[in-house]
């Protein structure tokens, strides 16, 4: 399956990733609509110190530890894309608990978010991949 | 081949999605006590506070158990388990042969002798939709709710029914609340959180009396109620297990691959008692993730999968009214504390390992990053502990490290 990957010595850290990204899962297909004077909650996280930089965002690991700890019944693995009911989610942070990598956060409308490859947005393929400058994360088959 | 599980609830999916992962033809059938479908237990409480409805509850739709082939008897309990005739028999008076058989039959509230109790007409328990249906039905805005035990169970109850009564009081034992999960600085924090929000609390303190409509504490207050939930704990449900001869300790004794002591027989979830990780001893880890991947677990040893489940630790994630507590682990050796306004954070460390922790408020972010070092059994000198204790961040392994988790496939 493609998944996103991280090259981190190509990052610059600029934090476009994270505003592709919110855009893309704003449901508005206006950036400037979608980002401008609004808080941003993006489903990726650039981690960062000193001179190293990377984007952190879901594996959409084998073993999903968030799908088999969450108490709602509310994460679902479709074809090894892990993807959450919203609508079911209670914001207990059960996955957060789980998750290896700390890739699930919650949403500005406090329902666990994260990144679902833009599949199950408007997108189809991962914006912030699309949005990288400098290639610092990828979008293939490994 | 004929699966039977006994109970259908997490663990009862889990291990279905076991089987199925391994063999697509043997015939399985559940069997369950309660009527309903099966339903994410947990979320009870957010049906009393309206965030979530039984519909949305449910924890695998019809379509799941249609698509494994299941047959799933609802409302009908397993009464006697014959472990040399591999059958068990039903309270509707038939009987199923098995070839593998699962015990998944959860836990039940336990319910400690005292005075008076009998006189109490508005009586609940707080583990099953009935329950929370029932509690519903005698709610009224007027009513004075008494809980006794201030664990997970009775505080998630008091949440979801704030707003909805009059008042709400809690009485336990322990000087504090929440006391299985949180130090004393951490139960004094998420205490003065509920205080605020209007709960009551008397701790350090048990019902001595029970008259219909008051209670007499050993402290010789005396708090009046209309409604009383009884949450002081739960016991694992092992009758059938007993009978049968699989070894019972305090619950039902299971190895790594969730095998009981009897041939063709397995455990998973509340009722099954297995090695924990940190502490290498066997424990009654009742929780939804731990009876998934026990569930998960047995259902692929069934199946022919000996895949054993060695990662089993204690581990919480709730919230009251907004604010976040995750715990892990144990909560033994030395000791690492961050605490600011509106954030709590308590490592413990043993031997070079990450053993144990309590997150609270703000702290919680990114918490499986340290619930994976205890899963792992990392060495902390191998990454970088001062930066991870401080924040959970994957900058804290050997860049190697970090290629494969974001650069491999995992």
């Amino acid at each position: 399956m493609k998944r996103v990957y991280v090259n981190e010595t190509w990052c610059l850290g600029c934090h476009l990733c994270e505003y592709y990204c919110a855009y893309a899962n704003s449901g508005l297909n206006d950036m400037v609509k979608a980002l401008k004077d609004k808080e941003i909650r993006p489903r990726l996280t650039i981690e960062q110190e000193g001179t190293i930089s990377f984007a952190v965002s879901c594996r959409h690991c084998t073993e999903p530890l968030c799908m088999k700890s969450c108490i709602a019944g509310a994460i679902s693995c479709k074809d090894g894309l892990i993807v959450i009911d919203q609508s079911k989610c209670v914001n207990c942070y059960s996955c957060i608990m789980a998750c290896p990598y700390g890739a699930l956060m919650p949403s500005v409308e406090q329902v666990m978010q994260k990144c679902e490859l833009c599949a199950t947005n408007s997108h189809g393929q991962p914006v912030c991949v699309q949005g990288c400058p400098n290639k610092a994360i990828v979008y293939e088959e490994r | 081949m004929h699966y039977l599980i006994i109970g259908n609830s997490i663990a009862a999916a889990a291990v279905i999605e076991g089987i199925r992962s391994q063999d697509q033809e043997g015939a399985i059938t559940v069997v369950g006590e309660e009527k309903q479908a099966c339903y994410a237990r947990p979320l009870i409480s957010y049906l009393l506070q309206g965030k979530t409805d039984e519909e949305r509850m449910r924890y695998r739709d019809q379509a799941f158990f249609d698509k494994h082939k299941v047959t799933v008897l609802t409302g009908t309990r397993a009464c006697h388990l014959d472990a040399e005739k591999k059958t068990v028999a039903l309270d509707d008076g038939t009987t199923l042969a098995y070839d593998k058989l699962v015990l998944a039959t959860g836990s039940s509230p336990f319910i400690p002798p005292m005075e008076g109790l009998e006189q109490v007409k508005n009586r609940f328990t707080f583990l099953t939709l009935d329950d929370a249906h029932e509690l519903t039905a005698a709610i009224k805005s007027e009513s004075r709710v008494l809980i006794l035990g201030a664990g997970l169970i009775g505080l998630k109850c008091a949440e979801g029914l704030f707003g909805r009564v009059r008042s709400i009081t809690v009485v336990d034992l322990a000087p504090r609340i929440l006391a299985s999960i949180l130090d004393e600085k951490g139960s004094a924090n998420v205490q003065a959180h509920l205080q605020q929000k209007g709960l009551t609390f008397h701790l350090s303190d048990r019902v001595k009396e029970f008259t219909a409509n008051e209670a007499l504490l050993e402290s010789g207050t005396i708090v009046g109620f209309d409604i009383l939930v009884v949450a002081v704990g739960v016991k694992p449900n092992t009758e059938l297990a007993k009978e049968a001869g699989p070894l019972v300790n305090r619950g039902i004794v299971v190895d790594h691959a969730m095998r009981t002591s009897v041939q063709d027989i397995w455990a998973a979830g509340d009722c099954a008692e297995a090695p924990e990780l940190v502490s290498g001893c066997n424990k009654v880890l009742p929780l939804l993730c731990n009876a998934y991947l026990q569930g998960e677990t047995a259902g692929k040893d069934m199946a022919g999968l000996t895949e054993p489940f060695k990662q089993a630790i204690a581990m919480n994630a709730i919230s009251f009214f907004g604010l976040h507590v995750i715990t892990a682990g144990l909560y033994e050796g030395e000791e690492k504390l961050f605490a600011q306004e509106g954030s709590y954070k308590r490592l413990f460390v043993k031997d070079n390992h990450l053993v144990g922790y309590i997150l609270i408020g703000k702290a919680v972010e990114r918490a499986g990053i340290y619930t994976a070092l205890i899963r792992n059994q990392t060495a902390l000198d191998t990454i970088d502990f001062d930066l991870i204790s401080r924040q959970p961040a994957l900058m804290a392994f050997a860049k190697s490290v970090r290629q494969q988790q974001l650069g491999g496939s995992v």
